[in-house]
């Protein structure tokens, strides 16, 4: 089975918060939710499936479905960190092509910026087995990524400087994003002349941390028909976990290798079709590192590859993250899979702004690391495409 | 006690003799009889061949730094660490007793214990003989 053009993004929505004082996270689900099915012009009534992760409270996909009066026949709550929403398309994807739902709801929602901790969250039943042999030692998620950034220094000669131009390239993107939190554009003396957070990691290799969310409407193509929004039709998504190998570390790719290489077989495109792709931006390393491991380039050569604007909206080859991306904008709940979706599909709309619209937008790719990605992470990788 | 018993029921009671054996200042590797690799962090069932016919390998105390990273913002800062075990495998930990200015990928470095929240880990100093 395939889901190659069994499922439709019909509806987004993208909080326009960054800081949610005073609003509960579920509330935040249900205010992308309800954005979402207004932009696909479906009512709640019409969704029959849901698909949530870790940062909605209490069991996930039981308290929300209450809390929405959703009558859900299929749910899911994978967790893959924030990566988790691109492996929702995929599971919703499949679950319509299986014929297990027609309409599938998958909300994000979080709030570290204001400090709401997740309140319906019970504490963590049990520490994951690592956590003896690696807690003692103050892993951040800062410095595990640090580390990727110091490996791929050490086997590639990539440089400070080229990292500083993903966030260069960001910065130019979020100027035009009137909800973006940065919107100063930078220049590479600006990010290697920020303080050293973590070495090699600069303040500015950061993303921003954010309140908000987002939603997504996944419907079966008899549903789409009926919707007068644009279709953006799913080709072709893959998943992967990558860990520590019982000792065998090698930092320098990501799962990416495995989850691009299965994305793209299914949708049966090229690398080189790609229009406009969201990549994982936690920090100026994920982003080269998933470069090289969706193949754009040679693994090594991701650091010649973003230089010089080359992720620069009608300046490079690659234009990435034209909202801003977490790097600029936002990165709700610290999880930034879901808004690389939805920049994805607004680029296939041709709906963002018109500063940074890539020309003729028809084939899309939203990529996501979740997790730790010098540790344990989960990647997931979707390709989309407009319907003319 | 075999070690099958201990992995089916109780993977508390298989890591004792790792955690004793780090309270005198040795450090245990995971070591496993079905497919003959050595790994961590230690586990009853192996994660390369899911034999749980395995045991424990003490580790010489030499290493190499994979890479590193000093969380600059911390008070006081800290250095995180893989390091490369000459036995093999490689593992997160703390560089101490180290310049954190001049921290390379590929530096020599032997075992140390420290303690921590009750308990001996192995961290590393400089082996400056290495």
């Amino acid at each position: 089975m395939t889901i190659k053009g069994k499922a439709f993004v019909a509806g987004i929505y993208e909080h326009p918060t960054r800081k949610a004082e005073g609003i509960p996270i579920a509330q935040l689900h249900a205010e992308v939710a309800k954005g979402a099915l207004e932009d696909a012009g479906l009512s709640i009534r019409d969704v029959d499936a849901y698909f949530c992760a870790g940062d909605a409270p209490g069991l996930g996909a039981l308290a929300m479905a209450d809390y929405l009066g959703l009558d859900a026949r299929h749910v899911d709550n994978t967790e893959t960190g924030g990566s988790s929403y691109i492996a929702h398309i995929n599971h919703a994807a499949q679950a319509i092509a299986a014929g297990k739902c027609k309409v599938a709801l998958i909300t994000l929602a979080g709030k570290p910026r204001s400090g709401g901790a997740q309140p319906g969250k019970p504490p963590m039943a049990m520490l994951p087995p690592d956590a003896p042999f690696e807690l003692p030692y103050r892993p951040t998620v800062l410095n595990i990524y640090a580390m990727c950034a110091r490996r791929h220094m050490h086997e590639f000669g990539t440089t400070s400087e080229q990292l500083a131009w993903i966030k260069v390239a960001a910065s130019q993107h979020a100027q035009h994003n009137p909800h973006a939190m940065l919107r100063d554009v930078v220049t590479v003396e600006d990010v290697v002349n920020s303080p050293v957070v973590a070495d090699p990691l600069h303040r500015l290799d950061c993303c921003v941390i954010s309140d908000g969310g987002g939603a997504l409407v996944v419907v079966a193509p008899e549903i789409a028909r009926q919707l007068s929004r644009p279709a953006v039709r799913v080709l072709g998504a893959g998943e992967a976990v990558k860990h520590l190998r019982g000792g065998e570390v090698d930092l320098t790719y990501s799962a990416g290798v495995w989850s691009a290489a299965k994305a793209f077989e299914e949708a049966g495109v090229a690398r080189s079709d790609i229009k406009y792709a969201s990549l994982y931006d936690s920090f100026t390393i994920t982003v080269l590192m998933q470069i090289e491991d969706i193949g754009f380039c040679e693994k090594g050569a991701g650091g010649a590859f973003v230089a010089d604007g080359n992720l620069i909206s009608g300046v490079g080859r690659l234009p990435f993250n034209t909202d801003g991306g977490g790097l600029c904008s936002n990165h709700p709940g610290n999880r930034g899979g879901m808004t690389k979706i939805l920049e994805a599909v607004r680029q296939l709309r041709g709906e963002a702004h018109p500063a940074v619209q890539v020309a003729n937008c028809d084939l899309a790719l939203a990529h996501g690391t979740g997790g730790f990605l010098g540790t344990r992470h989960g990647s997931a990788t979707v390709i989309m495409e407009r319907v003319a | 006690m075999n070690a099958q018993s201990n992995a089916a029921f109780s993977a508390d009671r298989a890591m004792e003799p790792y955690w004793e054996a780090a309270a005198n200042g040795k450090l245990l590797l995971s070591d496993c009889r079905g497919c003959g690799r050595v790994y961590y962090y230690p586990r009853p069932i192996c994660p390369f061949c899911m034999s749980a016919d395995t045991g424990w390998k003490e580790a010489e105390g030499g290493g190499t730094v994979y890479s590193w990273s000093v969380e600059r913002r911390a008070d006081p800062p800290y250095a995180i660490a893989f390091v490369t075990l000459d036995e093999g495998p490689t593992l997160l930990t703390n560089l101490v007793d180290h310049d954190f200015d001049s921290i390379a990928v590929g530096d020599r470095v032997k075992l140390r214990f420290e303690q921590r929240d009750e308990r001996a880990v192995p961290v590393f100093v400089p082996d400056r003989d290495g």
